[in-house]
């Protein structure tokens, strides 16, 4: 019963979504304000409907109801009680239900905490919002329906796939989809003040937070998925250019450069149609990533479905979306006047740059991803576009942008001085070279990763403490120390989201530079040594888990005799699914991981034991974690925190010389 | 449907036990030769997974693969000479470095292109911003320079 009315509640709020989606419409194009507010109780109503069904949905989930088709295919009695929950989104129907939860969410926060919007603007806003909710309700119901039953149902379920069974990988969905949605909010924000024919600073101001918002998210989401496979596919990769990875990067480029040219936007007024464009873009790749990773179209390891009925669904999704969106662009940019003048050294000019690079090694990975579809299309030849183009194609745009940012970090509004921008970072990148330097002569091998990811990490990360510093004004130390502490906390998000892609920069090389590998046959009671470590394998046991039995080894790590760690990786399989996962033991060290997999018994008696040295492994999750923080200071800044309105830019808007 | 969930599951169990890719057995005895074996395979693609090399899949296929690289190797081939032995008889599908001949030239000219047209219209975007005229009014309409005029009292 209860999943009936789950589903019944989807139906009806399909059917305030689209009423939603034209009546403020016509609202705000007549001026009736009646017409127009009523888009906020719809927001609201919308929201709790899907909450209603996908709750029902969880139910079904926690008691396991084997009635439900889709608790059948992902849920067992003996499921954990949070992979229970986590099973609702594990799948494409339920995911997708909570894509759309999500859009509802985000509408009526825009209802919630928009009251300082125009009335206009707001109701056009909720109105694009619930356009998009409406399409992606339809999706689901005639797709890809959650709650279908079964005729005669099944004692039990056929369990979650093992891989999913995992806190990394439980909580990795959910931050992708409030990413990809949130940038819906930035696209319908576009689109209304497109409608409005108006883009401004307070617009800016508004579409600000929602970006840092799906941002941070996002961030949260790829580094979690980069984390899962570090640690969970036996090897210790974290990133493998996968057409599905490549469909949440896009996105994440893409909102990275929206945050920057929305702050143009807002404190100078200027670059507003590259914005609105941008804030199209972005939601445009986001649908991408969904079309790549539900149509198969790419196949992918962790495409959710082969089916191309709902490859059909989404790509028309995207073409209406993107094809309105853009024709409206078309008409309505012209009329877009910028305001703000500025030189061509500025910091106006420094942000115009980063977008370049962002947006345009968002474009390569495109290309690449798309390339082996079009190469087969039209010109007959079935190839790949893997890490190796990828790493070539991608990587000298991060490096331009490490190059360049503390310098346009440093450079005032409207016009600056290069030099005297300079003046204070020319140690600082004197010692980063340096610094590059000596890595380079002591290192073994000559690679010349490792020394080039440490000078631009630590040019990076220096140069956004000489950026908040500077930013103290003049004075005596006392003094300046204090005002540090009074800075805005847009200023702290600046710094530390900034120095947290230094800090990935550099990990990332030192990963891929540093890292060494030992693979052999080890004998119970046998030692051998790794990278400073005497390793032992002490014993070999079965272990029965919940829903699973292991083989798990045990390995003490000793170094100059002292015991360090003892490590205890698995092997695991799961009956019920019929699959085996590997479980990597790992001992977290601030300059290194040590990282261990067990292999097969071999003929001998003895086990494979694969053993690597993953050098400051834990300092690119570290590096994500502080971009987030960053976007997080910069979201509770005071100018979002109190009257975001258009009522308080013109007075306290921050000085703009 | 069902089809498919076989198909997600073999995808994933292939992808889940890369514990088992290379072998101990398959390690050659030259470290310099099996470095090389190791910088090759990691550029091929296994043709039964998805999007995985041959060095990280635990595919009985990439196993082969893996041994027909090091029997190349071992017999003296060079580098070029191994890869085309294998693009040979698995076909270019098997290259994760696409071939920069033909069509591809578009893919690996791409980015640089994009790149300096993306620079030149911001060249001279930023130029014409320049030069453009201040603007006069703050672009506030009566209403609003009425409200704003309020605001500002308080």
């Amino acid at each position: 019963m209860i999943i009936e009315l789950g589903h019944f509640a989807l139906i009806l709020a399909f059917a305030v979504a689209m009423a939603q989606s034209i009546i403020p419409l016509v609202g705000a194009h007549k001026g009736w304000r009646d017409w127009m507010v009523v888009a906020n109780p719809m927001a609201t109503v919308q929201f709790l409907l899907v909450a209603f069904s996908y709750a029902a949905l969880t139910y079904s989930f926690l008691v396991s109801d084997f009635s439900v088709k889709l608790v059948v295919d992902n849920s067992h009695t003996l499921k954990p009680l949070i992979y229970k929950i986590s099973g609702v989104w594990g799948n494409h129907e339920g995911s997708l239900l909570l894509w759309v939860l999500i859009l509802a969410l985000f509408g009526a926060s825009a209802a919630w905490f928009g009251g300082n919007l125009p009335a206009s603007l707001q109701a056009r806003v909720l109105a694009v919002q619930s356009a998009i909710t409406a399409a992606f309700m339809a999706f689901t119901l005639f797709t890809s329906n959650p709650f279908t039953r079964l005729v005669s149902p099944p004692f039990d379920g056929t369990d979650l796939n093992p891989l999913l069974q995992d806190p990394g990988l439980a909580f990795h969905p959910p931050f992708l989809y409030l990413g990809y949605v949130g940038l819906s909010m930035a696209f319908s924000f576009a689109v209304a003040a497109l409608i409005e024919g108006r883009v401004d600073a307070a617009w800016g101001r508004w579409v600000r937070p929602w970006t840092l918002a799906a941002w941070v998210f996002l961030t949260i989401g790829i580094a979690t998925g980069s984390w899962w496979a570090y640690y969970e596919l036996g090897w210790g990769g974290f990133w493998f250019w996968d057409p599905v990875e490549n469909a949440s990067l896009m996105p994440w480029l893409f909102a990275a450069a929206l945050l920057h040219s929305a702050i143009v936007v807002e404190k100078r007024e200027t670059l507003k149609s590259w914005t609105i464009l941008l804030a199209i873009l972005g939601f445009g790749f986001s649908l991408m990533g969904t079309f790549i990773v539900r149509s198969g179209l790419l196949t992918s390891v962790h495409a959710f479905a082969m089916d191309p009925e709902r490859g059909v669904f989404i790509l028309m999704i995207l073409a209406a979306f993107m094809g309105g969106a853009l024709t409206l662009f078309a008409i309505r940019a012209p009329v877009l006047e910028a305001k703000g003048v500025f030189a061509t050294v500025s910091r106006e000019s420094a942000l115009v740059v980063n977008n370049v690079l962002l947006a345009v090694s968002s474009f390569v990975i495109f290309i690449g991803t798309m390339w082996p579809l079009v190469a087969e299309m039209l010109f007959d030849r079935v190839l790949s576009v893997g890490p190796p183009f990828f790493n070539m194609a991608f990587t000298p745009f991060m490096v331009a942008l490490a190059m360049v940012l503390p310098i346009g970090a440093m450079l005032p509004w409207k016009r600056g001085n290069l030099s005297r921008a300079l003046r204070p970072l020319w140690g600082l990148a004197a010692f980063s070279v340096a610094m590059g330097a000596v890595t380079w002569a002591l290192q073994t091998g000559n690679s010349p990763l490792v020394p080039v990811g440490l000078a631009l990490g630590l040019w990076v990360v220096l140069g956004a403490m000489a950026d908040v510093w500077a930013r103290t004004g003049r004075g005596g130390l006392g003094n300046r120390l204090k005002r540090l502490g009074r800075l805005p906390r847009a200023d702290w998000g600046k710094f530390t989201a900034h120095t947290g892609f230094g800090v990935s920069m550099f990990a990332v090389a030192a990963l891929v530079g540093w890292e060494s590998e030992d693979i052999r046959v080890v004998q119970i009671g046998e030692s051998f040594d790794k990278g400073g470590y005497t390793l032992t394998l002490t014993s070999v046991d079965r272990v029965q888990g919940p829903n699973y039995v292991s083989t798990m080894g045990t390995l003490e790590a000793h170094r100059d005799g002292r015991l360090i760690t003892t490590l205890q990786p698995e092997k695991r399989f799961y009956p019920i699914a019929g699959m085996p996962t590997t479980e990597a033991a790992i001992d977290y060290k601030i300059h290194r991981d040590l990282y261990i997999t067990l292999g097969d018994p071999q003929d001998n008696g003895g086990w494979a034991v694969r053993t690597y040295i993953k050098p400051f492994a834990n300092w690119l999750w570290f590096g994500c974690f502080l971009m987030a923080l960053g976007g997080i200071f910069s979201l509770s800044d005071r100018r979002y925190r109190i009257a975001a309105g258009a009522d308080r830019t013109r007075t306290d808007a921050v000085p703009a010389e | 449907m069902t089809m498919f969930r076989l198909l997600l599951a073999s995808l994933l169990i292939a992808l889940a036990s890369p514990s088992w890719a290379v072998q101990p057995d398959e390690i050659l005895d030259d470290p310099a030769l099996e470095s090389r074996a190791r910088d090759i395979s990691a550029g091929l693609r296994c043709l039964v997974c998805r999007n995985e090399s041959i060095d990280e899949s635990n595919a009985e296929l990439a196993r082969d693969m893996r041994l027909l690289v090091r029997e190349r190797l071992v017999e003296g081939d060079s580098d070029p000479e191994v890869l085309s032995f294998i693009v040979d008889r698995y076909g270019e599908y098997v290259l994760l470095r696409p071939t920069t001949d033909g069509a591809n030239i578009i893919l690996w000219v791409a980015a640089p292109v994009l790149f300096v047209i993306a620079m030149l219209s911001a060249g001279l975007y930023l130029r014409r911003r320049e030069n453009a005229p201040e603007p006069s009014s703050g672009g506030l309409s009566d209403d609003e320079q009425k409200r704003l005029k309020e605001l500002l009292k308080d």
